[in-house]
């Protein structure tokens, strides 16, 4: 036993539960770690110990992305390429150009918010070794779970298990890779 | 905010039941039935335009642009009820909102479809359509981004594709709980792909979070700017009536206005037909009788103002429209309908025994929805019937393909809907969850802004992608 398992499961009835056990774990000092809750937990970040996402950088990126290429495309189109002069206006006519290219900020903006979460999230995953628990279906509706990986340095099967039944879980189970 | 003795089990199963049992009520067969039938008229008049031509509709000089951009406006208007809901009350905190938000999106998406048919099929030759975006083509041509025609194009598609953005990724959390939930092998199979093996993981709920969040943040300037690039239609012309540069303020609060007379025309049959009493509450109705009275008294100021600048200008044009327009033209009576169905009815939502009683609401949006109609026919074609020229003068009237062509976007809008209501669950299962006494940890309640400024000063490093 305790081979080839991913890691180690622990089930919870509620969040305060799932936070305090959180926090013991990452006391204990282990690292490779994740919880697994039906809504979001903001508690859990700080308990786990999770960094924060570089993802609102990205979007910035994202969003000034979009706005040169906003502002870049109809320098291109009335300058360089097909410069027609309209009532008298100048051939980089900026406050005309301001609505398309807000709106291409804002587009690649959200772009780079859903994909780059799912990016970054590892997402698509259609499996997991966590699936293999039968129990996790919950997860997406009522129970809470907390996971050590056995990828974990101070992972041993063991004393990890006997650690995890001290957390006042409803149940430990192994999951299998 | 939500009533009645509820579990996070129980709010899922109530919620995910109504997509995944088998049996479809027999009310919503009646509902789509109508609804599709209805639909078959906008098919009917596509079918007949495509053959024959935009001549086949009323418009015509000098109402050059009648029932395809009223409707249009109309439509576009009360989608952005939907992202209000979802986006700017997200930014202030008001948890009424979870409930709503889901259908409220969905509609928004609906809408826009319908608005996005009409200046496609204005154009007379629909199949040339993608003319409309900047690309490199053998004509050696480009389109003219100094016009608000062209910055129309750049804000509603635009807003198409970041309302579907913002909806489905709401929808992923609900998505996973139907596939952990669902019996049939291939309705889990279909949800399993739409979810993308969501797994709750509290890393991915906190980028989702930031996600959500930053969404909300540009869905908020996104929608103000796109009723302002519609109103930019009419304003950066110099037509009388049209030519004013309080029409961005105006057309945003009279979108907003319209939107939720059509949330409230959807939410209170919803909560009746699919007993959903208990997350759609009485409070909620209330609240938005209240949105509806404040942006649509910020309608009737504007057109109060719209009466006093057209005298205040001094300018014989202005004056005349205004005249034209409220007693002297032909179509006097369109306005005062207008004034009544804007300026008057809602007058009543002052009143606790209007505001609270659901057969009031239904009554006063119907009234409303019309209201917002007439409230563009009066901008378009009062305008343009009697402009600069008197001797080009004329009269409007639709035909029977132009009705036709409206009611059969009501009628596509509903199957929609109704779509909706079957496959999709009609409210956020996940963020009904939060909402609940037991979601608070430690007593302590959870919500949107606070994880994210926690978690920016307890780390200020950053995590490698995909860990």
């Amino acid at each position: 036993m305790g081979n080839n398992l991913y890691g180690i499961l622990a089930e919870f009835d509620t969040p305060t539960q799932l936070v305090d056990a959180a926090r013991r774990v990452r006391d204990a000092g282990y690292t490779m770690t994740d919880a697994f809750s039906p809504f979001p937990l903001h508690e859990i970040d700080e308990a786990l110990g999770i960094k924060r996402s570089v993802l609102p950088y990205l979007i910035f990126a994202g969003g000034i992305t979009g706005l040169l290429s906003g502002i870049g495309l109809e320098y291109f189109v009335h300058v360089i390429d097909w410069p027609i002069i309209v009532g008298g206006r100048p051939h980089f006519s900026l406050p005309a150009f301001v609505p398309p290219a807000f709106e291409m900020t804002i587009l690649f903006a959200a772009f780079t918010a859903v994909f780059g979460m799912l990016f970054l999230n590892g997402l698509p995953a259609p499996y997991h070794p966590v699936f293999n628990v039968p129990r996790f279906a919950l997860a997406t509706r009522e129970k809470f779970f907390l996971v050590i990986e056995s990828a974990d340095p101070l992972y041993d099967y063991e004393e990890t298990r006997r650690f995890m039944e001290t957390l006042d879980a409803q149940e430990v189970f192994d999951v299998e890779e | 905010m939500v009533e009645g003795d509820h579990t996070f089990g129980s709010v899922s199963d109530k919620i995910g039941d109504l997509t995944l049992k088998k049996r479809t009520p027999f009310h919503w067969f009646i509902g789509f039935g109508i609804a599709f039938m209805v639909a078959q008229l906008l098919m009917m008049t596509i079918l007949w335009l495509v053959t024959k031509g935009i001549g086949i509709w009323g418009t015509n000089q000098p109402v050059g642009w009648a029932f395809p951009i009223i409707n249009f406006v109309w439509w576009i208007g009360i989608g952005h009820a939907g992202t209000l809901i979802s986006a700017i009350l997200l930014l202030l905190n008001q948890k009424w909102r979870t409930s709503i938000n889901r259908f409220a999106e969905a509609m928004t998406l609906f809408a826009v479809a319908c608005a996005g048919l009409y200046p496609v099929f204005h154009t007379g030759r629909p199949w040339l359509a993608y003319w409309l975006f900047p690309y490199p083509n053998t004509m050696g041509i480009w389109p003219q981004f100094r016009s608000p025609l062209m910055w129309d194009v750049f804000a509603v598609s635009t807003y198409a594709t970041v309302s579907a953005l913002f909806w489905y990724i709401g929808l992923i959390p609900d998505l996973a709980t139907l596939r952990d939930r669902a019996k049939s092998k291939f309705f889990k199979f279909i949800y399993a792909i739409l979810s993308w093996g969501w797994r709750g993981s509290a890393r991915h709920w906190h980028r989702y979070e930031i996600a959500y969040l930053i969404l909300a943040g540009i869905s908020t300037p996104l929608v103000l700017s796109v009723h302002s690039i519609v109103s930019f239609d009419f304003s950066i012309s110099q037509i009388p009536g049209w030519h004013t540069t309080f029409f961005p303020p105006y057309f945003v609060a009279g979108a907003i206005y319209a939107g939720f007379a059509m949330v409230l025309l959807l939410a209170i049959p919803l909560r009746h037909l699919y007993n959903m009493k208990d997350f759609i509450t009485k409070t909620h109705l209330i609240l938005m009788g209240k949105v509806m009275l404040a942006t649509g008294l910020i309608v009737f100021y504007a057109y109060i103002m719209e009466f006093f600048f057209g005298w205040y200008s001094g300018s014989e044009y202005e004056w005349f429209m205004i005249k034209n327009r409220i007693w002297d033209g032909p179509y006097w009576f369109f306005y005062w309908c207008l004034i009544f169905c804007n300026g008057i009815s809602i007058q009543f939502l002052w009143f606790k025994r209007f505001r609270e009683s659901e057969f009031w609401l239904f009554v006063i949006s119907i009234v409303v929805s019309i209201g917002m109609w007439l409230e563009r026919f009066v901008i378009i074609v009062t305008s343009l019937q009697r402009d600069f020229l008197p001797s080009s003068w004329a009269m409007y009237s639709p035909t029977m393909f132009d009705w036709s062509m409206f009611i059969g976007t009501l009628g596509f809008f509903f199957t929609l809907i109704f779509l909706f209501v079957r496959f999709v669950p009609v409210i956020s299962i996940f963020e009904v969850r939060t909402l609940l006494p037991d979601a608070n940890v430690h007593g302590h309640h959870q919500d949107f802004e606070e994880n994210v400024n926690e978690v920016e000063y307890t780390y200020d490093q950053t995590d490698p992608p995909n860990s």
